[in-house]
């Protein structure tokens, strides 16, 4: 695949940025897209953050691969997030690998890539970067922060960082702290990259050799867990690659084998090791409970931010009851929430496929919320 | 499941409730009350509501609706952090609709609750004379079809916030357009014009 990076739009913030794990980044880059338009009253605009294996090519053509956008589905004219009516706006999370700072990128005191000197970063540090890029946008406050999993913790974290900065919110698909399960998940993803000998210590881009093998095997982990036993059954079943009986070896003899094979070496095109490695490890280090001395409620302390959560019930990797206990934070301290959980049969990545309940949720309470952020900001 | 609820002007109930007051609505619907009551009362509204298309409907008038099930989640809901939380006609659907009340009670400093009166005398003609359970505007299933496992009585309703030591503060009668007071001296002649009793009550 040809990837072209030199269509990225990036800013550099020249600020420092102190991390969590202790370090200073001097200055940082944002690597970022925006659909649509700011209106005059600058009440239209909707950021999203996008998940673990996302991007800041939320819709159209993604510049970089010249594939289609991972959220195509809900992102677009006439879409339940309507780039008609919304200005959106998505930043690759620091620690990625589409521009923004990140284990990929050149670190300026040895002219080579940070690889694992590349400091650790948490889901804090991805949104304190992010507020940047809407201050360098002129957006004082957005009209919705939103996003699923890994972008539904953004948008939690968000909320509870920046309560000024933002009228509403969908943290969907998502939980306030990684489970033990969850973890697990990504420890096995991480093993699996490093496992690889090509990894070398995350040295691998020296040598020119990619750990295709282990991030595939990753990937793969983690393509298991978005979907439901049913939804796999459904799609797969037992039904076999050419329909001729099994081959009696370790080829792939069931579509649904060939198809975890695919997903996982078109993973490795256009993600890099090293911030799987990264990224998955701020995911396992969110732990809004733990920041709060256990109480949930204090992240959201007299917010005034309109919450719509929402989950799916055959997401087991983040399940309901996760999304549940938001809600009850929430709930218990008079914060304008609202709650929906989507029946499907799609697991975790409902929020990325075609799921009609979900769209006339999202868009009813958007269109609605715009309708109350508008009017407060003409008084 | 929800029945076709028998609609009461909304004036009446936004009536029995204060200017900016924090409302529960358990059951909400399709979210047009709690819409009145933001417009002309200006309340902090919030509901709950079981089905989902009808939460949607919620959210797309802006308003804050959790899906969810009284009789399970209310539980999660803090004391007296509402100003007053209502139920319309729903509370004769839940399995344990004593459990309920008092769990609005303790929520909510007062509690409007609505019911249809199986004590009216057209419910009790009908199985005077057909000596089949009742079908009528107000209660339109037959018995094994029906979501109302626990219907009463308006009489039947002030005997249970006796015996739980539940005030009420304001009775209402509807039938066909009529609204009237209901007081201990006319209780009687109520529970039988009645089709619809709205109370509103406090521990």
């Amino acid at each position: 695949m040809n990837l072209d990076y030199n269509k990225i739009n990036k800013i550099t913030i020249n600020k420092p940025l102190k991390l969590d794990c202790g370090v200073i980044l001097d200055k940082f880059d944002i690597a970022y897209e925006t659909y649509g338009k700011l209106d005059e009253s600058k009440s239209n605009a909707i950021l999203v953050f996008h998940a673990l294996s996302g991007d800041q090519f939320v819709t159209g053509i993604n510049k970089v691969t010249g594939r289609e956008g991972w959220w195509n589905y809900v992102v677009g004219p006439n879409l339940p997030i309507d780039t008609e009516k919304y200005f959106i706006i998505c930043a690759n999370v620091i620690g990625g690998c589409m521009g923004s700072s990140g284990p990929k990128e050149i670190n300026p005191k040895t002219n080579k890539p940070y690889g694992l000197d590349f400091p650790v970063i948490t889901i804090k540090d991805m949104v304190s970067a992010q507020v940047h890029l809407l201050d360098f946008l002129g957006v004082k406050k957005t009209l919705c922060v939103l996003g699923g999993s890994m972008g539904g913790m953004q948008a939690l974290q968000f909320c509870s960082l920046f309560p000024d900065r933002t009228f509403s919110a969908v943290p969907i698909a998502c939980a306030a702290s990684h489970s033990a399960q969850n973890i697990a998940f990504n420890e096995l993803a991480r093993q699996a990259i490093m496992a690889d000998p090509n990894w070398d210590s995350g040295n691998y881009f020296l040598n020119g050799k990619i750990p295709r093998n282990g991030l595939a095997v990753a990937r793969m982990a983690g393509h298991i867990s978005y979907l439901s036993e049913q939804g796999l059954q459904n799609k797969f079943g037992r039904k076999l690659q050419e329909g001729e009986g099994l081959n009696f070896s370790f080829d792939a003899d069931f579509q649904v084998e060939s198809y975890l094979k695919y997903q996982g070496y078109a993973f490795v095109d256009r993600f890099d090791a090293n911030s799987y490695l990264y990224i998955t490890r701020a995911m396992d280090y969110f732990d809004l409970y733990k920041l709060n001395d256990g109480n949930l409620s204090k992240a959201f302390k007299d917010t005034k931010v309109k919450f719509c959560i929402i989950s799916f019930s055959t997401d087991w990797l983040y399940p309901t009851q996760e999304s549940k206990k938001i809600v009850i934070a929430l709930n218990s301290i008079g914060a304008q929430v609202s709650f929906v959980n989507i029946i499907t049969n799609n697991g975790h990545d409902s929020f990325l496929v075609e799921e009609p309940e979900f769209f006339q949720t999202l868009k009813g309470f958007l269109d609605s919320t715009y309708e109350d952020f508008k009017s407060e900001n003409s008084r | 499941m929800r029945i076709l609820k028998v609609k009461i002007q909304d004036d009446v109930l936004a009536g029995l409730i204060e200017i900016k007051s924090r409302v529960l609505d358990v059951g909400c619907g399709d979210g047009n009350l709690l819409l009145y009551l933001k417009k002309n009362k200006r309340i902090d509204g919030r509901g709950l509501e079981i089905n989902q298309k009808n939460v949607q409907e919620c959210l797309g008038k802006g308003l804050a609706v959790i899906e969810g099930d009284a009789e399970k989640d209310l539980i999660n809901y803090p004391n007296g952090s509402f100003d007053i939380a209502i139920l319309n006609q729903a509370i004769q659907q839940f399995y344990e609709p004593r459990k309920v009340l008092n769990e609005l009670l303790r929520i909510a400093h007062k509690a409007i609750i609505t019911i249809p009166n199986f004590g009216y005398w057209k419910v009790r003609l009908n199985l005077l004379l057909t000596g089949t359970m009742p079908v009528t505007k107000t209660l339109p299933h037959s018995w094994y079809d029906t979501p109302n496992l626990h219907m009463s009585s308006i009489k039947d309703f002030y005997n249970l916030c006796n015996l739980d030591n539940i005030k009420v503060i304001k009775s209402i009668s509807i039938s066909s357009n009529k609204i009237s007071d209901i007081t201990s001296n006319n209780l009687e002649i109520k529970n039988l014009v009645s089709e619809l009793g709205v109370f509103v009550v406090s521990k």
